[in-house]
């Protein structure tokens, strides 16, 4: 197992309290007997609140499966994972899923929205799923949308959307329900570089809050500026954390 | 939820309509069919039907159905009469005679012959003349219908003149009956005229109609005819229900029906599975989604259910309604019997909730196992 050299450092300084993500030896394997893939080889990584977390690493290493399995869709062959205070490993299916609705918010690559609902019903689903009543969710969800500059796009359909705005009405989904823990996999590789870098600009400006963890896959280096910490992952490790430029110029939380 | 449900459902219009129609063809196709399956048992005991004014039906005890005339000596009247509780009791013939057609043609007739004295069992909706006329000389009533069949396009005369059996009968009045299963014409006599139309055999009365004292029950008394006389004693209503026995239970006709309505049912089943196995298929990703975002499999189940109960409410809709359009599109000049009685609307739709739970069921275990991570996959 590696330790980077300058996590420990930088770690130590903040209470294990304090952390959103706890993750200890987590390995991961698919399929068995000879077609064994081990996946993870055995992760530690801690993400504190309030922070933004950039996963990155060559295609393949298993940042998905590590995110899964933090984000609760995906259970690890070994090792212990303690998300906001609570052992995923020892949840059952039903309180993770509980876990999912009520703290998670999701970022997908390819966006995921439900192509008959428009705008702002695909960014109240949260709050729907939550069991509020539609006219309420519809409203707080067009609130968010409109933080986000989609006001007058509510009642379009995703398919009348740009990319980048497609992935402006999951932004809003994702944090419709007010989560503790964000989740983004590769959320600009879909996008050109403007929409990527404005999608990014505004995660790290309305996602990244005092008590909410926050972690965002992705290779494209262009978005690192808006990294508290980056955690270079290789072939099923974490081989480095580093401070990123986001934390370093104090604009972070 | 389930608003959610409908909108994924409705926004994926070709394969909603794919399965709508899978479920309105399968509906259609079992309202109709049981409909005219109905409209063909009606006609069965539509002679029944229509002689009205007897509670009680008396017959040798071998007859199975209405047109399964076993005659009885006229002796057997009395017999009747005889019986406790009995109220009145009445001949009544029924057979087939051969009438003649102008040009020299026959046309197979039903011949009912009626008490003379009370002619009990006569038509109730004359549409020319009136049942007094019946006592006239060689008088009989004829079928509107009968009466097209006999003489297409001419219109009706009283007085006119035809032969049956070779024996003169003249036409006094023209009713309304209900179509009968072999569509003959029906032909309404007196008993005693009907009898001398009759080929000349020992025994030619082919039932006893009856009625109860207003202080006993139909049912009663009938028991006590067959006991004290050994004919087989039914009220109508029993009588009605062992017409359509024999027909369900000895000819081919429920089977054929059986058949088109089960394969209906199979191609409907089919259809409408197919298409929402498709879609479930085409959307797995949209409920991965809401599975990660804590959907649970409840929830998801719900979901799947709504939307194949909503395409079976659609579905069950504009079958058993196309089904209606066409029994009233074809009222009055097809020679198809359309009944449509709320038995078989519930009957439809109880295959068409079978269809769609069938139709969900692949699909649900589809997506009960689909894997909330798959939405981290490209
Ligand atoms: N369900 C699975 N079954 C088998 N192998 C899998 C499964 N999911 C991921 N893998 C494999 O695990 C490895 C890491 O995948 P992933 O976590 O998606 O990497 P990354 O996101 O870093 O590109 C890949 O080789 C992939 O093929
Ligand atoms: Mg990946």
């Amino acid at each position: 197992m590696t330790t980077p050299p300058d996590t420990d450092q930088f770690l130590s300084a903040e209470s294990a309290a304090a952390m959103a993500v706890r993750v200890r030896g987590v390995t991961k394997e698919f399929g068995a007997g000879d077609a064994i893939a081990r996946v993870l080889r055995g992760v530690d990584l801690d993400i504190p609140y309030g922070e933004l977390l950039m996963l990155v690493g060559p295609s393949g290493c298993g940042k998905t499966t590590l995110v899964s399995i933090i984000a609760g869709t995906l259970g690890p062959s070994a090792g212990e994972v303690t998300v906001l205070g609570r052992d995923l490993v020892a949840m059952g299916h039903a309180a993770k899923v509980r876990f999912r609705r009520e703290h998670v918010g999701f970022i997908f690559q390819s966006f995921n929205l439900l192509p008959a609902l428009t705008s702002v019903e695909n960014a109240a689903v949260p709050l729907v799923i939550a069991g509020w009543r539609r006219r309420k969710a519809l409203e707080v969800a067009a609130d968010l949308l409109d933080q986000l500059g989609l006001g007058d796009r509510l009642t379009h359909l995703p398919g009348e959307l740009s990319g980048g705005q497609q992935q402006r009405v999951a932004i809003a989904r994702a944090l419709v329900h007010d989560p503790k823990l964000l989740v983004c996999d590769e959320p600009t590789s879909a996008l050109d570089a403007e929409n990527g870098r404005i999608t990014m600009e505004l995660i790290s400006r309305i996602a990244v809050q005092r008590d909410r963890a926050v972690i965002v896959v992705t290779h494209d280096s262009r978005v690192y500026a808006h990294a508290d910490r980056i955690a270079s992952m290789e072939d099923g490790r974490i081989e480095s954390v580093a401070v990123g430029p986001r934390k370093q110029s104090g604009t972070g939380a | 939820m389930l608003w959610i449900a409908w909108k994924m459902l409705i926004g994926n219009r070709a394969k909603y309509l794919g399965i709508v129609f899978g479920v309105a063809f399968a509906a259609l196709l079992i309202a109709q069919q049981a409909s005219i399956f109905c409209g063909l048992m009606s006609l069965t005991v539509s002679q029944i039907l229509d002689i009205e004014g007897a509670g009680i039906w008396v017959m040798d005890r071998n007859v199975r159905y209405v047109d399964d005339i076993k005659p009885l000596p006229d002796t057997d009247l009395y017999r009747v009469k005889g019986v406790p509780g009995v109220d009145w009791a009445v001949r009544l013939y029924k057979g087939i005679a051969r009438a003649r057609v102008d040009e020299g043609s026959y046309e197979q007739v039903i011949l009912l012959g009626l008490d003379d004295a009370t002619l009990v069992g006569a038509p109730t909706h004359m549409v020319h003349g009136s049942i007094a006329d019946l006592r006239s000389p060689d008088a009989v009533i004829m079928d509107v219908a009968g009466h097209k069949r006999m003489w297409p396009g001419e219109p009706y005369r009283a007085g006119r003149v035809f032969e049956m059996n070779d024996r003169r009968a003249v036409i006094v009045g023209l009713t309304q009956t209900r179509r009968t299963f072999q569509s003959f014409p029906v032909i309404y006599t007196r008993y005693s005229q009907a009898v001398r139309y009759a080929p000349a055999e020992r025994k030619v009365l082919s039932f006893v109609l009856a009625d109860a004292l207003p202080n006993e029950s139909p049912g009663t008394v009938a028991a006590r005819i067959e006991a004290q006389t050994g004919l087989l004693a039914i009220t109508r209503q029993d009588f009605l229900r062992k017409t359509i026995r024999y027909y369900l239970l000895q000819t081919g006709i429920p089977v054929n029906f059986a058949v088109t309505v089960l394969l209906g049912f199979l191609v409907g089943t089919a259809i409408a599975g197919q298409t929402f196995y498709l879609f479930i298929v085409e959307n797995i990703r949209q409920f991965g989604a809401l599975k990660a975002m804590g959907t649970g499999n409840g929830t998801i189940l719900l979901m799947v259910l709504a939307q194949a109960l909503q395409v079976g409410v659609v579905g069950f809709g504009i079958g058993v309604g196309m089904a209606a359009l066409f029994g009233w599109s074809i009222q009055g000049f097809s020679k198809l019997a359309f009944f449509m009685p709320w038995q078989v609307i519930v009957i439809t739709a109880a295959a068409v909730f079978l269809i769609v739970l069938l139709a969900s069921l692949l699909s649900i275990r589809r997506v009960l196992v689909v894997d909330p991570a798959i939405v981290f996959r490209g």
